[in-house]
């Protein structure tokens, strides 16, 4: 057993896989603890928030303010107010003003700013240019001096009594807060996602949930599959048919349509993460038990079974005892291919509406689901449905990795 | 051709007694479920439909369609009977159409689709598998982990990658449908153009999930091949390399041919979620309309054509497998 153990972690692609699927694993464990967050727990008004930190803007007008004098402030500032459209319509119009196109470089904001200041005249009439055109470039400029303008921003409050406005603090451009002296500040490393949930935190529950799914259906699947063959291969005769039968049946029809059809007569009610996993792995054994079929009929003769038969063994013992450490390393190999298919069945039944009807729990088929009905991949909201793909994906290749190097250790022929 | 008669026919009986479990699966796993059916439907067609005329057209269409109050094995014949006359009723969410008629403007598009991409990722595939056995080394090396890697995406997910670059980054594809908005389905040069245009991305989504698969497979068919006594005699004999290939890569593809067969059904499901997220207007796309106008009839219907395409693709399959593999003609000549 020992030495089993040492040749598969010197095989460098269980190793790997089982790297990766251990970080994941402790992710999805450690993550809850450090932060308790409610998975679903609706934080963000509106969809689809782009990652990044959030700092309360009211604690940080309210928060001791730093004067950091930086050169690039002003400049940075009116950059990201700048989108390309706007800068290329300056541009465009210090070329028609006479500025040769090589000297404006859009992507400089400072010298482009200085240009557009030196050069721009409201009353300067372009040849072809319309008048909405003309007004959209005073519009421009005068943003472009609000911007410019050294003034801070003024704080009001509400008298109470008189109901006017008085001045209670001027925030100017030199201002800074520090973010650990803010109050509420909320780091959403994914953003939030169509129902304005943190993606990330929801994406741990979510591994934990499909790879819990995955492993009671792969669980179900093997044993079904395992007793199934182990009967069929080894009592042969009319049980092996019937059994053959059924499996070959099921080998033929496939598994979707039965998830499909299964997971629809449930009905939205019934229709739990539990449930769906035990439907997948109802759904999925055939092909251990094909295989595992085989492997008895090939053990079932050897002369250390037939001496157990000899010695007047009992059924149950011959197979515990002397056909299931033979076939042990390939129904490890069957089951860990079996988690990470039902892994899979579960993203593509939710994506078909039929996955698991939940509101306590979220699964990756189901945030895949969301994010496929808000398009978040035609808005180009990536954090939306990326990570998912990356967590199955990396899941599922794990898994496979481990898989290929058993296979390598336990199957000669395919050793390098 | 003679000596295939038993092989064909068992094949053929086989096609058969598969096709009469999916129709009894069909049949009854939504019986096997607590609750009579049609109460169910009915209940559903109030929350999907607002015409009321229709939910009558409906409610006497199913009493007599599904016969309930007939004796079981009874109403299975009715429910043979209906089948046979292409007559599934009238789809709850898509009403006054018919089951039938919605099925009809879908099954194509996820036929013309699924089949040659599958077909095509499947010879790609296990060129480069083969390809990477033989040639070994740094070919072998690029080709095996992309490979694994590709085959472990979920079709979907390939789906939504290639969306994403080359639709919605690079604007070189539509993001959605089997063809313009502004087009109605005819024969015209604008219409086959726009079809093909948007044909690409999940023609290529599917092709590239299936290559990823079939190479790894053959990969190792071929390695172990390569490893047969038949090939060590053979270069002992000196017979030259190319000709041993030949033998080795044609020994390899016969497994693959009755994986393909086997794996056919997961691939078409893999497909039909990818369909999904093109918004393609085949199969995949009526299932999940279907699922959210809680349209059972639409449902049960269309698992039952899916079952039926994958069991013909697994006939002919097997029926061409016949014909390259001369140990089944051997078998017949005894």
């Amino acid at each position: 057993m020992k030495h089993t153990f040492q040749q598969i972690f010197r095989s460098t692609n269980f190793v790997i896989g089982f790297v990766i699927l251990m970080a994941i694993l402790l992710t999805v464990i450690i993550y809850p603890l450090l932060i308790p967050d409610a998975p679903l727990e609706i934080i963000g008004q509106g969809t689809f928030f782009p990652p990044g930190i959030y700092v309360s803007v009211y604690d940080s007008i309210n928060s001791n303010t730093y004067t950091l004098k930086l050169d690039d402030a002003a400049a940075k500032r009116i950059a990201s107010k700048l989108d390309d459209e706007d800068r290329l319509a300056m541009q465009e119009w210090l070329v028609a003003s006479g500025i040769p196109e090589d000297e404006i470089d859009i992507e400089d904001t400072a010298k482009l700013l200085d240009q557009w200041e030196t050069n721009f005249d409201s009353t300067k009439k372009i040849s072809g240019m319309t008048n909405a055109q003309r007004n959209y470039y005073i519009r421009l400029n005068k943003s472009l001096q609000g911007l410019l303008s050294i003034e801070g921003a003024i704080i009001a409050e509400k008298n109470a009594e008189t109901g006017t406005l008085e001045e209670k603090d001027v925030i100017l451009q030199s201002d800074y807060v520090n973010v650990n002296r803010v109050a509420n500040v909320r780091v959403l490393p994914l953003g939030t996602d169509n129902f304005g949930r943190d993606v990330l935190t929801e994406l741990v529950k979510a591994t934990t949930v499909s790879l819990q799914i995955g492993f009671v259906a792969g669980t179900i699947a093997t044993l079904i599959g395992l007793i199934l063959g182990l009967l069929s291969g080894y009592i042969g005769g009319f049980v092996d048919d019937a059994i053959m039968f059924i499996t070959n049946l099921f080998t033929v029809i496939p598994s979707i349509v039965l998830l499909i059809l299964i997971s629809f007569s449930i009905g939205q009610e019934h229709r739990g993460a539990f449930t769906i996993a035990v439907v997948i792995g109802f759904t999925s054994w055939v092909w251990t038990a094909r295989a595992v079929r085989s492997q008895v009929i090939s053990l079932r003769n050897r002369d250390h079974v037939n001496l157990s038969k000899l010695s007047g063994h009992s059924i149950a013992h011959i197979i515990l005892a002397d056909i299931l450490p033979y076939i042990a390393s390939y129904v490890v190999m069957a089951f860990i291919l079996q988690i990470s298919s039902g892994i899979l069945a579960e993203a593509g039944l939710s994506i078909l509406g039929l996955g698991p009807r939940t509101t306590e729990v979220p699964t990756l088929g189901l945030m895949m689901q969301w994010a496929m009905i808000y398009q978040a991949q035609i808005l180009g909201k990536w954090w939306a449905y990326f990570p998912v793909i990356i967590t199955i994906a990396l899941i599922t290749f794990s898994m496979n990795l481990m898989n290929t190097g058993l296979d390598q250790v336990f199957n000669p022929a395919l050793r390098d | 051709m003679k000596g295939y008669q038993k092989y064909f026919t068992n094949k053929l009986l086989w096609f058969l007694v598969t096709l009469v479990s999916a129709f009894i699966l069909n049949f009854i796993l939504p019986r096997l479920m607590p609750g009579d059916p049609v109460a169910a439907i009915v209940a559903r067609v109030a929350q999907g439909m607002n015409n009321a005329t229709g939910v009558q057209a409906i409610y006497e269409q199913y009493t007599e369609l599904f016969g309930t109050n007939k004796p079981i094995i009874e109403q299975f014949f009715i429910y043979i009977r209906n089948v046979a006359r292409g007559d599934f009723g009238f789809s709850f969410s898509q009403y006054p159409r018919t089951v039938a008629d919605v099925i009809k403007s879908s099954i194509w598009w996820t036929v013309a689709l699924q089949f040659p991409a599958i077909i095509v990722g499947w010879l790609i595939g296990n060129t480069l598998g083969a390809l990477a056995a033989y040639l070994k080394g740094g070919f072998d090396k690029v080709l095996m982990p992309i490979s694994i890697f590709v085959s472990n995406l979920p079709a979907f997910g390939m789906a939504v990658i290639l969306l994403v670059i080359f639709a919605v980054n690079l604007g070189w594809f539509p993001t959605s449908g089997g063809y313009g908005y502004d087009l109605i389905p005819n024969l015209s040069w604008n219409f086959i153009k726009s079809v093909i245009y948007h044909y690409q991305l999940p023609f290529w989504s599917i092709v590239l999930i299936t290559i990823g698969g079939q190479a790894i497979g053959m990969r190792s068919m071929s390695i172990y091949e390569l490893n047969a006594d038949y090939v060590k005699y053979s270069r002992f004999m000196g017979i030259k390399d190319r000709k041993i290939v030949r033998y080795v890569f044609r020994n390899a593809m016969l497994p693959q041919i009755t994986g393909l067969a086997l794996a056919i059904g997961t691939m078409v499901g893999g497909a039909l979620v990818a369909e999904i997220i093109f918004s393609y207007p085949g199969l995949g796309s009526t299932i999940l309309t279907a699922v959210l106008g809680g349209d059972y009839p639409l449902i049960s219907a269309t698992a039952l054509i899916i079952t039926i395409m994958v069991l013909s693709a697994n006939f002919l399959i097997e029926i061409l497998y016949g014909f390259l593999d001369p140990r089944i003609k051997a078998a017949q000549a005894d």
